[in-house]
């Protein structure tokens, strides 16, 4: 039967894993498209690793399905999945050069000799380790062993690459090249990424699609924009970027219309049903600072006195005592307007931001 | 000038540059190494008797190599040995393997109960081995090399947990993640096993074989208790030759055997000490 290309290669259904008294994995289902790179997120111990490990076959999963590439892997041994899985150490044979490491699942599935020097050469190329075929593992930097992982992945043409924190190993600057590389590579070779990392901003600026997890649960699986601009909940809203937080109480009196009332921000209208606690939320670069009061219709504002300023360079973090738990956090450029503010600790600052980018979460 | 050769006087710390602790070094060096020493010196020694220098010679290493039976014995040693070794390897691998890759009911039991043969003391290993080989009615009159097999049975038996020792530890510092990973790559277990820990674990396997060869080589308790008239080994041989006389021929026949057993066990340490050492951190 033919596989249709709009089907999705994974297709997870209700799959849950307990260790001991743990559940790690809690009925997740989800899809993931052909040829996309595809994040899971989550802090650790949330069950992504679980989960991966369950797609590369190294745990077999307590309830549930898992499809790839329209086949039922239930009964699949590892070794013969249609996956590859680079390892977060990398797992590369200290006893075998550059060239026999990636040549080794070729090796094993009978390969012949020719083919298999080309398909290792064309590997290499592709992560660009050529000329380094000799070498042996110990003489490599961390990055060129991540490389030779990769390649010793990629030569067998998996359906699915699976990547186990890939980047974090290396220093700050290494892992933002690798970052657009990987990126790079994906689109090059075309084959399914499904990356695993608890670094948020890394999967922001990777994925396709990002799925995060709590708990063992998928929360929300959506787009990086989508994630970040309209998350489905309390847990993802905070997990995905910096964001402010407001308790408040819903009410519908007319059916389709709410009333949120926040004893900080005073009332909203909005559009949808909810009934009793939910909470408002606005990102930090979406607030304006400013010495005076500048209400426009549609606007929210809140005055505070100024506590602390981050500064990094191309942007600070403003921290604006409000009255509440929390200070609020506000972003501000260092470019335009924003420099003529004159930004000091105890100074008093009106903070504003239009009525609509605050986000209503549920839970 | 003067003041360039004078020595410091010893630190506070510097117990070994003080003369209290000079002298008991000295007294611990001579106790233990003089009378090897004079041992091997004596071997050289031109006379009968082995209380008077009387010159340089090799005489006795020439009689040594031309006396058949202690010859004989010395293959019997050198037989018993490699075969407890090979035996002791494998069955030392297979139990480490075993205790690392499994979780099973009783294996911290077993784990325990492998180490027995080392603290038990060897008399006692001895009169077990000899009962048993008795009971059982172990064929005595069997010909060469096959009437070394109870020797080499009691040899493995208390040497293989030396060996999973050695391979023990090693195993301890393999990254699971290899294995994870050649699975991943296709292989299946055996190949894993071949391919990939094989390799990790040889220097363990080297230093594991040559302390099972050495503590064979020279064991005389267990052997002494298990060896019929026709399975005699070097050491029980020596025994033997002594009970007549000192002969500086018994001192070259042990010099002989010092020397080996001291070059092999340096190359296990030396293996062992790569083997801890591990290969370079991922």
């Amino acid at each position: 039967m033919m596989q249709r290309q709009d089907d999705p290669i994974i297709r997870l259904r209700g799959v849950s894993k307990r260790f001991g008294t743990v559940q790690a994995v809690d009925a997740v289902s989800l899809d993931v498209r052909r040829g996309e790179f595809f994040a899971l997120v989550g802090p650790s111990g949330c069950g992504k690793t679980s989960l991966l490990r369950m797609l590369a076959g190294f745990e077999t999963p307590d309830a549930g399905s898992i499809e790839i590439d329209g086949q039922d892997m239930n009964k699949v041994e590892a070794r013969n999945r249609p996956v590859n899985l680079v390892f977060q150490s990398y797992a590369v044979f200290p006893h075998m050069s550059v060239a026999q490491n990636v040549g080794y699942g070729l090796k094993i599935s009978g390969c012949p000799r020719d083919d298999l020097q080309a398909r290792v050469d064309a590997a290499l190329r592709l992560v660009k380790l050529e000329g380094q075929e000799a070498k042996m593992p110990d003489t490599l930097s961390g990055g060129q062993r991540q490389r030779v992982a990769l390649a010793r992945a990629l030569v067998l043409r998996p359906a699915v690459l699976l990547l186990d924190e890939p980047l974090s190993a290396l220093d700050a600057k290494l892992r933002e090249a690798m970052q657009l590389e990987l990126v790079h590579l994906q689109k090059t070779v075309g084959i399914t990424f499904v990356i695993v990392t608890h670094d948020q901003s890394e999967a922001l600026s990777m994925a396709d699609r990002i799925a995060v997890m709590q708990a063992g649960a998928v929360r929300q699986v959506a787009s990086p924009s989508q994630l970040y601009d309209a998350p489905a909940c309390r847990f993802v809203a905070d997990f995905i970027g910096r964001i402010n937080l407001f308790e408040a109480v819903a009410s519908s009196r007319i059916p389709g219309r709410i009333r949120i009332n926040s004893p900080l921000l005073g009332g909203i209208e909005r559009e949808g049903s909810a009934e009793g606690p939910v909470t408002l939320a606005v990102r930090p670069e979406k607030i304006q600072l400013s010495r005076m009061p500048a209400a426009q219709p549609g606007w929210l504002e809140l005055c505070g006195t100024l506590t602390g300023i981050a500064y990094f360079g191309g942007y600070c973090n403003v921290y604006v005592d409000i009255g509440a738990a929390q200070p609020l956090m506000a972003q501000i450029t260092n470019a335009g307007a924003a420099r003529a503010l004159e930004l000091s600790v105890g100074g008093k600052f009106w903070c504003s931001w239009r009525s609509e980018d605050t986000l209503l979460l549920m839970d | 000038m003067r003041i360039l050769f004078r020595r410091a006087r010893p630190g506070p710390l510097e117990y070994h540059r003080r003369w209290p602790l000079r002298l008991v070094m000295a007294a611990a060096l001579l106790f233990l190494y003089a009378p090897l020493v004079a041992l091997m010196a004596f071997s050289f020694n031109d006379s009968r008797r082995n209380i008077v220098w009387h010159g340089f010679t090799l005489k006795y290493y020439e009689k040594l190599f031309a006396n058949t039976e202690l010859m004989l014995a010395f293959a019997n040693s050198l037989t018993i040995a490699l075969c407890s070794t090979l035996i002791s390897i494998i069955l030392g691998l297979s139990a480490a393997y075993g205790l690392w890759r499994f979780r099973f009911p009783g294996r911290t039991l077993y784990q325990s109960v492998m180490a027995m043969p080392i603290v038990i003391p060897e008399i006692c290993m001895g009169v077990a081995m000899m009962a048993f080989m008795a009971r059982t009615g172990w064929p005595q009159d069997l010909v060469w090399p096959f009437n070394l097999g109870a020797i080499i049975i009691a040899h493995s038996a208390f040497s293989f947990p030396f060996a999973a020792i050695v391979i023990q530890a090693r195993l301890e510092s393999f990254n699971r993640e290899l294995a994870d990973s050649a699975q991943d790559l296709g292989a299946g277990e055996f190949r894993v096993f071949c391919d990939i820990i094989l390799p990790h674990l040889r220097p363990a396997i080297v230093a594991g074989g040559l302390l099972t060869f050495t503590l064979s080589l020279d064991d005389f308790v267990i052997t002494f208790f298990t060896s019929g008239p026709d399975s005699v080994t070097f050491p029980v041989k020596i025994y033997s030759m002594v009970r007549f006389s000192v002969t500086p021929e018994v001192n070259a026949a042990s010099t002989l055997l010092i020397v080996i057993t001291v070059a092999l066990t340096a190359l296990a340490l030396r293996l062992q000490q790569r083997a801890a050492a591990g290969v370079p951190a991922q």
